[in-house]
């Protein structure tokens, strides 16, 4: 029977940066993917955050096939019949290193894959892996197609859904309340047509997030990213908030509903629909978290729970990669060790506390509990869309004064309700 | 206003591999259980409906392997796999 050193269940980008990490060290590394290839099966709104994790890979930069740097920010507040954008740009975001990069899964986890498999970890793809082999309490290894496969240690990075770890015991049960899901188009672009609508010039890309009437008054947003040749554009919404909603609308009639807003209409004019994907999000952060290793086993990634919704940013990117490594030193550590047993992959837990992803997830504990609130989502959308339109409107008589304009929408009671909201943020 | 480019269509943008076997089922005997109604507001592809006898149905093709319904729903109800190696929806952009 094949022994390895280690399974990696899932090619995406976890299990792709643990593979590269361990296979770089000499380890005898199995990756099995279910996809045709790497980024077949993988949905993320569009951009990565380089900084967190530039020195845990420091040769990965410079070849990477990103879309382009994000060179402008820009957040749209939606109320039902106007917006309000704040844009944020200038010469910081333009330089590097830069911040952020908008990148399609299809090409960056194909090409994330060859770069694995150059320092020598083995990827296998369209294996699915049905089962952990557990003996005396310890997962030992795995069965995709039939076949028994052993190893050390297993790292589950099979993606939020996380079959691998409930089978090894980890996972909590799936309450929908944890998660959200994004729908997305990849709209295709001429690319000096987007260049000349986003005012890019070269690489330079934008990032623009939307919150407010998006999703009807739910908690959740919407997203746009320029890439090379295409846009991507889609919604994220909370399961039990689209299920709550009064208006009962359908996750694809929400993207639709967005896309057909005028002031996105103007902006995908010209451009053609080439793909449509979906995706489950975990939101739920640590108090949604299972077990992160057990004996002979570890998980990374969303398969662990490490995404982040704040309202106007999914992030779960960083975490993957950086959980991935992770797990990798913590094998490392235990192949010294010769010792496998839950107690020493614990490691593994340690390394995370001391870095950027359990303090994030920390920090922001409250996060979910704060922002699923939806004054947040119709609220003070509406507030800011009236107080701008009364701002800018110029009536055939008289304008009214300032203070006044701005006074009427803040009644006392106004006052005490944005009060109080405020000291709910505080939290996060 | 933009028209609106049915769910069908856009589906028939993306790359599908046929699978031998369905992913999801309903569980029999459960068509009529409360909890699937959920999936047919959640489901971002639209493939479960309510027939006129009040029983979901679900027609996988077309499937994103999102994991929303079975989120959603719940494993009492749905019996939820991914399909198996190398088919299903195979995304280029992602
Ligand atoms: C709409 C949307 C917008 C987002 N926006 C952003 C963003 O802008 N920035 C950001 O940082 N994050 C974003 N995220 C989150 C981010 O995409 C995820 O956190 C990230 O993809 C997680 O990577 P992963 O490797 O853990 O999991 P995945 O990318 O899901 O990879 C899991 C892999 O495991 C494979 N697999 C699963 N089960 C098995 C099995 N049994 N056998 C074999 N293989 C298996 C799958 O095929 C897949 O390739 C977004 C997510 C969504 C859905
Ligand atoms: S996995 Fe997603 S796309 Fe497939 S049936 Fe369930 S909700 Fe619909």
């Amino acid at each position: 029977m094949e022994k390895f050193d280690v399974i990696i269940v899932g090619g995406g980008l976890a299990g792709l940066s643990a593979a590269y990490t361990l296979a770089q060290e000499g380890l005898e590394t199995l990756v099995l993917e279910r996809g045709d290839y790497s980024g077949a099966k993988n949905v993320t709104g569009g951009r990565m955050y380089v900084n967190p994790i530039r020195d845990l890979f420091p040769d990965l930069w410079k070849k990477a096939p990103f879309e382009r740097f994000i060179a402008r920010e820009e957040v749209s507040i939606m109320a039902e019949e106007r917006s309000v954008t704040m844009q944020y740009d200038g010469n910081e975001l333009a330089q590097e290193p830069y911040q952020s990069f908008s990148l399609l899964r299809g090409k960056f986890d194909k090409w994330f894959a060859r770069e694995a498999e150059r320092k020598g970890a083995m990827l296998v793809s369209k294996a699915r892996v049905d089962d952990v082999i557990m003996e005396d309490g310890k997962v030992v290894g795995v069965r995709a197609d039939g076949d028994e496969l052993r190893a050390d240690v297993v790292i589950a990075c099979d993606g939020v859904l996380s079959f691998i770890a409930e089978k090894a015991g980890l996972r909590k049960p799936l309450a929908s309340k944890n998660y959200a899901v994004g729908c997305k188009e990849i709209i295709e672009m001429d690319r000096q047509l987007l260049e000349d609508r986003f005012n890019l010039q070269g690489d330079e890309g934008m990032a623009r997030l939307y919150m407010g009437d998006v999703t009807g008054g739910s908690f959740g947003g919407g997203f746009l990213y320029t890439n090379k040749e295409s846009l991507s554009l889609g919604i994220v919404v909370g399961i039990d908030a689209l299920l709550e909603n009064e208006e009962a609308f359908k996750a694809p009639e929400l993207l639709d509903r967005f896309k057909q807003r005028p002031e996105i209409a103007s902006l995908i004019k010209g451009g053609q629909t080439a793909e449509y994907s979906a995706h489950v999000i975990p939101e739920g952060g640590v108090k949604a978290m299972g077990s992160l290793y057990g004996s002979g086993i570890l998980v990374a990634g969303d398969a662990a729970g490490f995404s982040m919704n704040i309202g106007v940013t999914v992030r779960g990117m960083e975490y993957a990669m950086a959980s991935g490594y992770y797990a990798a030193q913590a094998v490392m550590a235990a192949k010294a060790r010769n010792d496998f047993s839950g107690a020493s992959l614990a490691e593994y837990k340690k390394l995370l506390d001391k870095s950027f992803v359990m303090e994030d997830f920390n920090n922001f504990k409250e996060s979910l509990d704060v922002l699923d609130h939806s004054r947040f989502f119709t609220f003070y959308p509406e507030l800011a869309g009236s107080i701008m339109r009364d701002l800018y409107a110029v009536p055939a008589g008289a304008k009214d004064r300032i203070f006044p304009t701005i006074k009427k929408h803040m009644t006392v009671g106004e006052i005490f309700g944005i009060a109080r909201d405020m000291w709910r943020l505080r939290k996060i | 206003m933009s028209e609106v480019m049915g769910l069908k269509a856009k589906l028939g943008l993306n790359v599908f591999k046929e699978d031998k076997e369905f992913h999801i089922r309903i569980k029999p005997g459960r068509e009529k259980d409360e909890r699937l109604k959920k999936a047919v507001i959640v489901c971002p592809s639209g493939l479960y409906s309510a027939n006129d006898a009040g029983d979901v149905e679900i027609s996988v093709d077309g499937c994103l392997e999102c994991g929303t319904c079975l989120i959603a729903c719940g494993e009492e109800v749905l019996e939820w796999h991914y399909p198996s190696g190398g088919a299903g929806v195979q995304f280029r952009f992602g």
